[in-house]
């Protein structure tokens, strides 16, 4: 059974890797290839999650080591596998809506040249994070953490003629590298402590390490989450990510990769515990960026950015569940899950509107398309439900119990987070009615097709220049993914619930307390229900009941912001571009005038002094037999000298 | 007496530089069949001496040769190979042979009148002459054999920097040759230089021996022989300026920050197979040396100028990646980013961990394996277009995506992704030093998100974005070019999975030198009781 | 007769060689004047053996003679091939070495 842990990576790997050098003799079926081995990894993970399920909670935990990797002095670093319950969960989730949107890709890059090589790197991407939650130790969690960052910079650009879309690739890699500095330290800081970087015994051993040792280690997990989550303040790059296709929007940045960042904090659960300080920060930093989010989210017309929004909005849930402890831990995965059924069919929902509108993602360009596309619109409906915790979808299971979670924190510090998750909610809701109103009902707000910058290079333009869109609904391989993951979004939480099952688990890995919250259980509801409402019924204000402008009005000072990120791209600009741009500029003056200049100038000196004594060989015969008999006749009046003394 | 694999694994390629020198004139392609083959013997005769490699074996050396030479001055033909030299001799033979396939048409006579006649004979006469010398200053053992051939590279060396060029550019024939002889006498000149004032030390060297032990004398074993057993002692002062003589040589040619600025010019103007030669082989020759000699002969001092040194790398690493940033020409944009590699590789040596100076011998070996395939590529690039401006480049993925994709997984080494060889020896590195310089290991972690901008900003200058009407034509890689590059890459990616076959030779080396200096890895604070590891399991069988 | 008379006689032609080619510009003249002063250190040369008793002064005379019969064939083939090219017997014009 062990050995199929390694054939669980092995397969999307070997996928990338046909798909990647097998040139273009498998452009005809490498999109079949690639989606085949991604569903041969989904069903080796079913059968390995029927297997665990036979064997009792605590004996849930399988573990390989394949070999040797690195091993230096008291270094050693090995490639060895853990699949556990937590593991496990996310196994399912990774390769599950990967196969779906395998699939889901199919249709939607059909008429994409470079079709083949977008396969591969989906499979690279998959093998990369099933590694990530599959290693036995924080390093090779390294290697599969930069891998998808790797997968997420060549999807990002997959479209790398557009200069904005490259652009994009490169500051999610750089933004993500900082991130994966914090995790390298925190290597670097668990191998001066405790001598490994293993799971179990770091993990085991992190009561006897100080806390303030601890702290460090916490902080800076928490960067790395930060970087790969996308959560304040490294959250900029996961706007411009959108630049990415869509199924890659969907499985990427919104489904796995990004979600990441809670994996890791969950998993290094014991660290946070001895190190409250480090737990004070991650919620605090899952608090803003839930809000953070949900404001940009609210402000953005692009679809697809207003969705990443939302996306960070929610996994800022995930972080402040994942920061509360044992008393969140469970919940904080649970939404994970949910998001990931609910967020990746929005995502899909979203391509497939822009698959139907020439490529459009300005929403106040879209309106009236519920009749125009059925699916899509219930698909999406469903998904939009879910999402804002419609009672009875997922979503309202695994968020209600982060908000309770966070008051259970007690003291002013749960009154601050619970308010912030609750404010939260309400934000989520409006801002998803919004999106919600603006493509769906309405007024037609068609616009022409504008004249794509260079022919045939937009991936499904299927209309030409000036004419209006002719929305349709989409091919068959793309609405069945959106199918499943609509059922998902609608039964996964109350799946999750009944009897407690999802609790129970997941407890043997992460530990589980009950919280105990200063309101009860069935006030935090009412009040969740209550700012839903209020939450659907402004933006209903705004959106439904008026007719949407066609272009932005300039909005409010908090709008404007919020359309910008809220200035973090314009503060990244000027202190971070410019300054780095003056620091680099100034860097090269000194070098080539200072650094430089000292040899240069030491050269030219030699140089004149050289030039000067040259005079001296002026080429007349008569001259040098001067020197000649004047150092003889010096030399005589020496000796003589030396021996008249 | 045994057979002399040393000698003639160095004295293949220098039999097949004559060969290459002697072919006539007329026959070009002739010459480089000649030294391809007598390169592609070399390599053999490498691998041969990796199977015959004891890692576990008794003493320091192996395969030694000892041969009285100058008795006058105790100068002795002391050859021998620990498991760092066998590493290297290994990166050497294999670069080698890829450089000459790459640099096969770098020699031909160009088509125009005003231009100079070019010796295809003595271009590849001459790298194979700068191989062989590499080889035995690795394999080396004494002082003054190795100070010999130290200094002789830099002969052949000057002639492939100056004489051979790209193609001109915009800036003219004239000024392009200016330029290049600019640099080549800058190369010429600080390595001169520095070997100098370690022809001193040697000198002041061979003075003490002599004073002391009688009889002078060069012998690496001989002097650290003399040395435990308390025949040998040198007074603090003394052992400081040797130390610090050599220090310099090896420093200048590594190079180390400020002694850097020779490289950008030496790297841009050479063309891409010698550049690659500059800075993947004869530079690993400094950094080598400062492992063997320098830690050895005298770790007293070694361990006094630690943190000076430390702090020069650590300049280096910043250094070298925010100058990589800055560059508009994409040869010394590599340069810069070797001089922030070289730092991470000096950084290694001195933090006097295990993982760190294991780490520094891997590094040596993955950045010439990395520098390699991307300086190779970035000429086949530069060939096409005849301009090493990044500005003129745009969009070369969409017409010749196998060059591009080959250019991307070469920086993305570069950068060290993990998965390809280089990550596990920057990662080594830095825990060797963070265990024991935690505020060093820490700041030079931000070396890896520089060494992402300098890489993806080059990435997506040259290669993303609309097709620019230059390049339109540009055709993608061709067979040789494939066959120089996609071994690189494979090994680069063999070698980032399993890196055991390597550190299985090095490992000894590195506990040799670290109890040559006296030191151990530092303690963890909390010991947790280490897991049953794969590593382990194999040892117990 | 004082053998020191020679002496003062050989540093007296020496003299003249000298002051012959520090001042005199034609080649012939300056590769006369040089004979000169070799010459004279052949005196002096046979006037010290003869002074002190031994055959060492004489051998190096001998010496001194076939270095000098040398070095007049060839300095005046090379004298005759510069004047055949440039015309010239002039050491001053002769300074093409330094550039």
């Amino acid at each position: 059974m062990e050995n199929l842990i390694g054939l669980l990576v092995l397969a999307p790997l070997l996928g990338a890797a046909v798909l990647l050098c097998g040139g273009r003799r498998l452009d005809r079926a490498g999109h079949w290839v690639g989606t085949l081995l991604a569903a041969v990894s989904f069903v080796i993970g079913v059968v390995l999650f029927a297997y665990l399920l036979g064997r009792s909670g605590d004996d849930r935990e399988l573990g390989v080591t394949v070999f040797s990797w690195v091993p230096v002095g008291g270094f050693r670093a090995d490639v060895g596998f853990q699949l556990d319950q937590l593991s496990m969960t996310f196994v399912l989730l990774i390769t599950g809506v990967g196969s779906l949107i395998h699939l889901y890709s199919v249709g939607y890059m059909a008429h994409d040249e470079r079709r083949r090589r977008f396969f591969g790197y989906l499979n690279l991407f998959l093998a990369a994070m099933l590694l990530l939650v599959l290693a036995d130790n924080y390093l090779l969690l390294y290697v599969g953490w930069e891998g998808v960052g790797l997968a997420s910079f060549l999807l990002i650009g997959f479209w790398q003629h557009k200069p904005s879309a490259a652009t994009a690739a490169k500051k999610a890699f750089l933004v993500n590298r900082v991130g994966d500095m914090g995790l390298s330290i925190a290597i670097m800081l668990m191998f001066t402590t405790f001598g490994t970087f293993a799971f179990g015994p770091v993990l085991g051993g992190a009561d006897g390490a100080g806390e303030g040792r601890l702290t460090a280690i916490g902080l800076m997990l928490l960067l790395a989450a930060c970087g790969k989550s996308a959560q304040v303040p490294l959250q900029s790059w996961l706007g411009d990510a959108m630049e990415g296709p869509t199924p890659v929007s969907a499985l990427i940045h919104a489904a796995t990769m990004v979600t990441a960042g809670v994996y890791l904090i969950v998993r290094s659960g014991a660290i946070f515990e001895g190190a409250p300080d480090a737990q004070t920060a991650v919620v605090t930093v899952g608090a803003v960026t839930l809000l953070f989010g949900a404001i940009v989210g609210c402000a953005k017309d692009d679809i697809k950015k207003a969705l990443a929004g939302s996306t960070m909005s929610q996994i800022g849930y995930m972080i402040l569940a994942a920061g509360l402890g044992p008393v969140g831990y469970v919940f904080a995965i649970m939404h994970l899950v949910t998001h990931g059924f609910f967020k990746a069919g929005l995502f899909l929902g979203a391509g497939s509107v822009m698959h139907a509108m020439d490529d459009e993602v300005d929403m106040r360009h879209y309106g009236g398309l519920r009749t125009y596309m059925p699916i899509t619109f219930v698909t999406f409906g469903l998904g939009y439900l879910a999402i804002i915790g419609f009672p009875g979808l997922s979503g309202f299971f695994s968020k209600d119990k982060i908000i309770e979670a966070a008051f259970a924190k007690g003291g002013t510090e749960g009154w601050i987070l619970g308010g912030a998750a609750l404010l939260g909610a309400a934000i989520t809701a409006y801002y998803m009615t919004r999106v919600m109103l603006m493509t769906f009902f309405g007024e037609k707000r068609w616009q022409p097709a504008p004249s794509p910058a260079e022919p045939g290079a937009e991936p499904a333009a299927a209309h030409g220049a000036g004419e209006l869109p002719h929305p349709h609904e989409a091919p068959r391989t793309m609405t069945v993914p959106m199918i499943v993951l609509a059922v998902g979004s609608v039964f996964a939480g109350g799946l999750f619930t009944v009897n407690n099952a999802f609790v129970k688990w997941l407890e043997p890995v992460t530990g589980h307390e009950e919280g105990h919250s200063p309101v009860s259980a069935l006030t935090v509801t009412a009040a969740t229900m209550a700012v839903l409402v209020v939450g659907v019924a402004l933006a209903w204000a705004q959106y439904g009941r008026r007719p949407v402008p066609v272009t932005a009005p300039r909005g409010s000072l908090l709008t404007r912001a919020a359309r910008r990120d809220l200035l973090q791209d314009d503060f990244n600009h000027v202190v971070l571009v410019r300054g780095g741009e003056h620091l680099t500029r100034s860097l090269v003056y000194v070098d080539h005038t200072v650094v430089d200049g000292v040899v240069n100038g030491t050269a030219a000196s030699v140089g004149g002094l050289s030039g000067r004594m040259r005079k001296l060989q002026n080429g007349y015969a008569r001259s040098y037999a001067v020197s000649m008999f004047g150092g003889a006749a010096v030399l005589i009046a020496a000796t003589l000298l030396m021996r008249a003394v | 007496m045994s057979f002399p694999l040393l000698t003639l694994t160095a004295a293949v390629p220098a039999l097949g530089a004559v060969a290459t020198a002697a072919v006539p004139a007329a026959r070009r392609t002739a010459a480089k069949w000649t030294a391809l083959a007598f390169s592609l013997a070399t390599l053999v005769l490498a691998a041969v001496q990796l199977v015959r490699f004891a890692p576990g074996a008794k003493g320091p050396f192996q395969l030694t040769e000892s041969h009285a030479w100058i008795k006058d001055f105790g100068v002795r033909y002391e050859l021998g190979v620990d498991g760092i030299a066998v590493a290297l001799i290994a990166l050497t033979a294999v670069l080698v042979p890829f450089v000459i396939l790459a640099g096969w048409h770098d020699a031909d006579p160009l088509e125009t009148k005003s231009s100079r006649w070019r010796p295809t004979q003595g271009f590849f006469a001459l790298i194979l002459m700068v191989e062989a010398m590499v080889l035995i200053a690795f394999e080396a053992t004494d002082v003054f054999l190795f100070y010999i051939f130290f200094e002789a590279m830099l002969i052949p060396m000057y002639f492939l920097i100056g004489g051979f060029g790209d193609r001109a550019g915009e800036h003219g024939e004239a000024e392009t040759a200016a330029q290049r002889s600019y640099a080549a006498v800058k190369f010429l000149l600080y390595n001169l230089a520095g070997g100098l004032i370690m022809l001193a030390a040697v000198i002041g060297l061979y003075a003490v021996t002599a004073h002391q032990l009688g009889a002078g004398t060069f012998s690496l074993q001989e002097i650290t022989q003399a040395r435990a057993d308390g025949r040998l002692e040198f007074a603090t002062t003394t052992e400081r300026a040797l130390f610090l003589g050599f220090f310099f040589a090896f420093a200048v040619k590594a190079p180390l920050w400020p002694l850097h600025t020779w490289l950008p010019n030496a790297m841009g103007e050479a063309t891409a197979p010698v550049a690659v030669l500059i800075t993947a082989v004869v530079d690993k020759v400094g950094t080598f040396a400062m492992l063997r000699f320098c830690l050895q002969l005298f770790p007293e001092a070694s361990k006094w100028a630690t943190p000076a040194i430390l702090v020069l790398s650590l300049v280096s690493i910043l250094y070298g990646a925010l100058l990589a940033v800055g560059q508009r020409d994409i040869k010394r944009l590599i340069a810069y980013a070797s001089i922030s590699h070289f730092g991470f590789i000096i950084l290694g040596i001195f933090a006097m961990t295990t993982q760190g100076q294991s780490g520094a011998t891997l590094y040596m070996v993955n950045h010439g394996i990395s520098t390699a395939a991307l300086m190779l590529v970035a000429g086949f690039l530069i060939s096409r277009r005849g301009s090493r401006l990044i500005a003129d480049y745009g969009g070369v993925q969409k017409v010749a995506p196998v060059l591009a994709g080959t250019f991307l997984v070469s920086g993305l080494a570069t950068l060290s992704l993990p998965g390809l060889a280089p990550f596990v020896s920057e990662f080594l590195v830095l825990v060797g030093t963070f265990t024991r310089h935690p505020v060093i290991g820490g700041i030079a972690t931000l070396g890896i998100v520089l060494a992402a901008l300098y890489v993806l900003v080059l990435y997506q200058r040259t290669m993303t974005g609309p097709v620019r009407e230059q390049v339109r034509r540009m055709p993608d890689l061709r067979a040789r070019e494939l066959a120089v590059v996609a071994p690189l890459i494979a090994l680069l990616l063999f070698l980032g999975v399993y890196p055991k076959p390597l550190t299985k030779i090095v490992n000894p080396a590195v506990e040799h030198t670290m109890s040559q200096v006296h030191k151990t890895d530092p303690r963890p604070d909390v010991p947790v009781k280490a897991p049953v590891t794969a590593h382990d399991v194999e040892a117990a069988k | 007769m004082n053998p020191v008379n020679y002496l003062y006689l050989a540093a007296l032609l020496f003299t003249v060689g000298a002051a012959g080619v520090l001042i005199r510009r034609n080649a012939i003249v300056l590769f006369m004047c040089i004979e000169l002063m070799l010459n004279a250190c052949n005196l002096a040369f046979v006037t010290f053996s003869r002074m002190h008793g031994n055959l060492d002064g004489q051998v190096i005379a001998f010496f001194t003679m076939v270095v000098a019969a040398a070095e007049v064939v060839i300095g005046l083939a090379i004298i005759v091939t510069i004047f055949r090219s440039r015309h010239s017997a002039s050491v001053d014009d002769s300074g093409l070495l330094k550039l």
